[in-house]
């Protein structure tokens, strides 16, 4: 009997231990995410502070839709941005390139005819070789990123002036403009609801898509013996997450639905966090930021990563300038001035590293979000653009000063 | 009247966070003696002697050290340096774009009214480079100076401080053997001439039981033996033994392999520097068979590095030239990528500079030569990434806690442990392995060496570039020499010996391929 009863603890016992082993796995995984979930939290609590602060109007369904479309452009860039950054390089000409792209659409639709789908189609491509021509000169010829993107900031902001003679051009065409001021189309309207069902459908689609790769990820895990979470913290994570999916979709369905753009910015960054942790070429852009030297000696073309990244950049300023010009439905002189310094800012934030070697996609999203939300909760609180800019520079020196110091325990 | 002991450090203590670095060390110097200290990698020198020179201030630490008799409490550098104590580094802490009289008073300059006194540094200088040796003057930049003359230097920088005692970490590890000389007969004089106590760390116990009076040897962040060198003979095989805590007869193991057909052979390869119109490869060949060890011998800057490396998918030096065989077929490798998938493998000896991505985790090191065998479809398979860079580092018996830990915190010996995984993981038929025991300790360098013998056994070629002779020609069954970027000569293992070697560098002849035929000609 006693024999049993001892059975019976040491297999509770080792039950127990085997348990505590599992959430170790959480703790350091918390551990070695700490930065970013650090911002994620501290979105979290700036959100809550100006929902507190604004009695509710800032997670109105307007409002949600506002900071998606204020802040689109800015993603874009902080993701490309951060591959950059990730190199070891910098751009700063990414704003000029934007507003160069952006008047070069609104020239083509407008006075050269061109129907509005060509002609954005074309402005990617003139990004794309704006890129190629930043990277020409820092991966091939080797001149510092600084100096040959800060050329590039002037001529392409020289050759926006240039081609818009200094006027601003719009309105746009009508389909151009639904880029970033449109919404999905409702295709299951007249039922009854004022819901926006296709979106509340959306909402559903990425929960099930959430719910699939957590099971595959376990399932992988598991094949190599790898310890998993226990079941319940995976459980209560993946929950966590569906409610704020859905929560999302049901605010914006309440209005009128999901903006165009939140696809574009969901697209965009699904395929950037895929490039940086399931490809070749994204280790290649950690590995070279992290010690150039031996990346190269372990056969990592340098060279044409560095003008890839580049490359991708210029493709992603020009959306930026697309969806930026859209929204404005105009291309104007000035369009794109300091995006630059909010993509690079949004990326260290984020907890990208000076140096090269550290950062990530959903990091640098974040950092952009971050700032987003304190612009536009500020803006609801009726503070202007002075404190704006004070709130914004304090929060990159605290972001960053909080990385030194957890790195420095660490 | 004072004590006979100018340094004493009682029961020193230090934890990190997860280990405790020393252990109730203690160590006596004699007052003009030179003390040798000596331990493996991460038995706690270098904490030690952060803890003496203040780096690690006093509260840091527990225990008590004696300064000239006095309890001393170091908040900082400044105070050590104040009483008497200098450190030098292993790595050299002196600015390339300054000149040497500028470097010697950095933070310490001679200020009258306000207003550096130039003409005296420059003049204190001088007498400072005197006693060293050096006949450079004050002017000159450090950057125009060979390695062992910056090491001068630094001494003569510690020497303008007044020092009692001069701490010297690895002074030799980055010298050739005649500037090694130099410096040990400098620490000597000093100590003759000047009554300049000196702490010398190293790991070329050859030197230690040259020059030392006495000898501590820790291990495992404790004071494991103290020797008096004077009163007995101490010879390597000694101190090995205390280092490691057992004995390790033959430093060179035994190896049965099977040496078959030639694997790779490098015919009239030339190169020049990348920067400057000079020839550093100047028509040099040679061969390596399957399951042979060659080595590469030479004085520092004799071009083997740079030839090898200029092999290795041109990635050192412009204007490579020259034919390509492996396993008798005529080859084009123009990058580092194309020599990787023609079973080329290049282990640097410079690891935190060429070989590692410090802020990077184990497991990205070992992959990074050979992402393509851990895509499944063009996805990376982080999953299958893990466990072959376990398995991998596992056979070369890294101590480390979790695959995805940065690469910064190991120790010199396991890092060089990760730099091979990543070349055996991308498992090559020719492994170029440059100074691969470059600062480890002796345990490790032994492990590094039947890693060595593994790959010979399992019929790749290994070629392997040491400065240190007798690894040469304990190692290698022939060995090339090279001197200013050619090739002397090859002696067989029956014949090698460091006389021979050292003959052949000093040698007016040179061998070269001719019509496909070894000639030793006249240079």
């Amino acid at each position: 009997m006693t024999n049993l009863k001892q059975k019976l603890f040491n297999n509770r016992l080792f039950r127990f231990l085997k348990e505590n082993e599992k959430t170790a796995l959480l703790g350091r995984l918390l551990k070695e995410n700490i930065r970013q979930y650090g911002m994620f939290m501290a979105l979290v609590i700036i959100m809550v502070f100006f929902y507190i602060m604004t009695n509710g109007v800032s997670v109105r369904p307007l409002n949600i839709n506002n900071i998606i479309l204020q802040n689109a452009h800015i993603i874009v860039l902080a993701v490309g941005m951060l591959f950059v950054i990730v190199t070891g390089n910098i751009d700063l000409s990414v704003g000029s390139v934007a507003a160069f792209v952006g008047a070069m659409a609104a020239i083509f639709m407008r006075r050269l005819g061109i129907p509005w789908q060509v002609a954005t189609m074309m402005a990617l491509g003139i990004g794309i070789l704006a890129g190629m021509w930043n990277g020409f000169w820092i991966a091939f010829i080797k001149i510092p990123a600084f100096i040959v993107t800060l050329g590039g900031m002037l001529i392409f902001r020289g050759l926006t002036l240039l081609v818009l003679g200094g006027q601003t051009i719009g309105p746009l065409s009508g389909g151009f403009n639904r880029i970033s001021s449109g919404f999905l189309p409702d295709i299951f309207s007249g039922n009854g609801t004022n819901l926006h069902l296709l979106t509340l459908l959306a909402g559903l689609i990425a929960s099930v898509l959430v719910i699939y790769s957590t099971y595959a990820k376990r399932k992988n895990r598991r094949k190599y013996n790898f310890e998993v979470l226990p079941v319940w913290i995976a459980v209560l994570v993946t929950t966590l997450i569906l409610i704020g999916i859905n929560l999302f979709t049901f605010t914006l369905a309440s209005h009128r639905g999901l903006p165009n753009v939140s696809i574009i910015l969901f697209i965009v960054i699904i395929i950037y966090v895929f490039i940086s942790k399931k490809t070749k070429i994204g280790r290649h852009m950690y590995a070279i930021g992290g010690n150039k030297h031996a990346a190269e000696l372990s056969g990592v073309n340098t060279r044409k990563t560095l003008f890839l990244a580049y490359t991708n950049m210029g493709m992603l300023a020009a959306i930026s300038g697309i969806i930026y010009a859209a929204r404005l439905n105009a291309a104007t002189p000035k369009a794109g001035e300091l995006f630059e310094l909010d993509a690079i800012g949004s990326v260290f934030i984020g907890g990208a590293s000076m140096s090269g070697g550290i950062g990530t996609v959903l990091g640098a999203v974040i950092g952009a979000l971050v700032m987003g939300v304190i612009n536009n909760g500020m803006s609801l609180l009726g503070l202007g653009i002075d404190w704006q800019q004070v709130v914004k520079g304090l929060v990159l020196l605290m972001a960053v000063w909080f990385d030194i110091a957890t790195k420095n325990k660490r | 009247m004072k004590n006979d002991y100018i340094l004493e450090m009682k029961n020193i203590t230090k934890d990190f966070p997860g280990v405790r670095a020393l252990d109730n060390v203690n160590i006596k110097v004699k007052r003009g003696e030179i003390h040798a200290l000596c331990g493996e990698n991460g038995a706690g020198k270098s904490t030690l002697m952060k803890v003496l020179s203040g780096v690690i201030p006093d509260g840091g630490y527990d225990g008590e050290i004696f300064f000239d008799g006095e309890l001393c409490a170091f908040k900082n550098i400044k105070q050590s340096e104040r009483l008497g104590i200098g450190i030098i580094h292993q790595e050299l802490a002196l600015i390339q774009e300054l000149s040497i009289a500028e470097n010697i008073f950095l933070a310490n300059e001679i200020v009258k009214r306000g207003v550096i006194a130039w003409d005296e540094a420059n003049q204190r200088t001088q007498s400072l480079l005197r006693k060293v040796g050096l006949d450079e003057t004050p002017g000159e930049l450090i950057k125009d100076l060979s390695v062992g003359k910056q090491q001068l230097v630094e001494i003569a920088k510690a020497l303008s401080k007044d020092i009692k005692l001069l701490i010297l970490d690895e002074p030799t590890s980055s010298l050739n053997e005649e500037d090694s000389q130099n410096l040990l007969k400098l620490i000597v004089d000093l100590k003759e001439k000047q009554g300049v106590t000196s702490i010398i760390i190293s790991h070329k116990l050859s030197e230690l039981e040259q020059i030392g009076d006495s000898l501590t040897v820790l291990r495992d962040g404790k004071t494991v033996d103290y020797l008096d060198m004077k009163q007995e003979v101490v010879n390597e095989d000694r101190i090995i033994k205390s280092m490691v805590g057992r004995e390790i007869t033959n430093l060179y193991p035994k190896r049965n392999a099977k040496i078959g057909e030639t694997l790779f052979e490098v015919k009239n390869w030339s190169a020049v520097h990348p920067l400057y119109d000079r020839k550093i490869v100047d028509n040099a060949s040679f061969h390596v068979k399957a399951g042979e060890v060659v080595g590469f011998a030479g004085l520092m800057g004799a071009g083997r590095t740079e030839f090898l490396r200029s092999v290795f998918g041109k990635s050192y030096g412009r204007n490579a030239e020259g034919e390509l065989y492996i396993k008798g077929k005529p080859v084009a490798i123009k990058n580092v990528e194309q020599a990787i998938k023609h079973g080329l493998a290049y282990a640097t000896e410079d690891r935190k500079t060429y070989g590692l991505i410090l802020i990077s985790s184990i497991k990205n090191n070992v992959s990074l030569a050979s992402l393509d065998k851990v895509l499944t479809r063009g996805i990376l398979d982080e999953d299958k990434e893990v466990v072959d860079t376990e398995k991998q580092v596992k056979a070369l018996k890294l101590k480390y806690s979790n695959i995805n830990q940065d690469t910064l915190n190991l120790s010199g010996g396991n890092q060089q442990k990760v730099v091979l995984s990543k070349w055996m993981y991308s498992d090559p038929d020719i492994l170029i392995l440059d100074e691969p025991t470059r600062g480890i300790d002796v345990g490790a360098k032994y492990e590094i060496y039947t890693i060595i013998n593994q790959l010979a056994e399992m019929g790749k070629a290994v070629i392997v570039i040491s400065s240190e002779m007798p690894e040469v020609i304990g190692l290698s069954d022939r060995v090339y020499v090279m001197d200013k970027g050619r090739i002397k000569g090859q002696i067989g293992k029956e014949s090698v010996s460091q006389e021979a070697i050292m003959k052949m560098i000093l040698s007016k002849k040179v061998e070269v391929l001719e019509n496909d035929e070894l000639k030793t000609k006249a240079l």
